[in-house]
């Protein structure tokens, strides 16, 4: 079971929630996502993408400006 | 099945096809499946070499408008056009390209970005997917 950082620091909609996506698409059940970002709504849409997806939320740490989200596929 | 998202592109303003290619790649992000059809103005985007091609749909101002607006988005780190294509064609999404808009307008297949396209179609294919959407949108 495998880390997989997305790193989406930076970037703005929707690039966040599009590239998270993309790396759990990419990763194998098991895996966690560690996704880092500064964009605000991302922080409150990547977990809500995480229940839309029926997938694990581990945890959300950090500002609303400087933010990591943790997902097990 | 999943939950699907059915938009017509019927604008090829470039303001208009970012809220298409955002609301699309959102969908997907969170799990929908998307259908897009580029009808009429939209169409227009598919040419080879048009999708950043539209004009804002307020204040263009001869390209001014456009030309501010576009730096401004580069100074946000807003996305291209060509990069939210290319991640809805990544996220699975479909893209439709209405063929009375081409006889219309005098489209070839040839003129249009063919690898983007999954199918050439009318009326009842936008039907057939939109019947079966939550959410279904006209830009």
């Amino acid at each position: 079971m495998a880390e997989i950082r997305v790193d989406v620091r930076g970037e703005t909609c929707p690039v966040p929630l599009v590239e998270t996506r993309k790396a759990l698409r990419r990763a194998q059940p098991g895996d966690v996502l560690v996704i880092a970002g500064t964009h605000p709504a991302s922080k409150k849409e990547i977990p809500m993408a995480a229940e839309a997806l029926d997938l694990e939320l581990i945890g959300v740490e950090g500002a609303d400006s400087d933010w990591t989200i943790r997902i097990r596929r | 099945m999943s939950e699907r998202t059915t938009i017509v592109v019927q604008s090829g303003d470039m303001d208009k096809l970012y809220s298409a290619l955002i609301i699309a790649n959102g969908s997907l992000a969170m799990g929908m499946e998307v259908s897009l059809y580029f009808t009429f103005w939209g169409l227009e985007r598919l040419k080879k070499g048009g999708l950043e091609r539209g004009p804002l749909s307020r204040m263009h101002l001869l390209g001014l408008g456009k030309w501010m607006v576009r730096r401004r988005m580069k100074a946000a780190r807003v996305a291209s056009l060509e990069r939210l294509m290319a991640d809805f064609r990544e996220l699975g999404g479909k893209v439709l390209a209405c063929e009375m808009t081409m006889e219309i307008m005098g489209i070839k297949r040839q003129d249009l970005r063919e690898d983007l396209i999954d199918a050439y179609g009318a009326v009842g294919s936008y039907i057939a997917d939109a019947r079966k959407s939550t959410v279904t949108l006209f830009i």
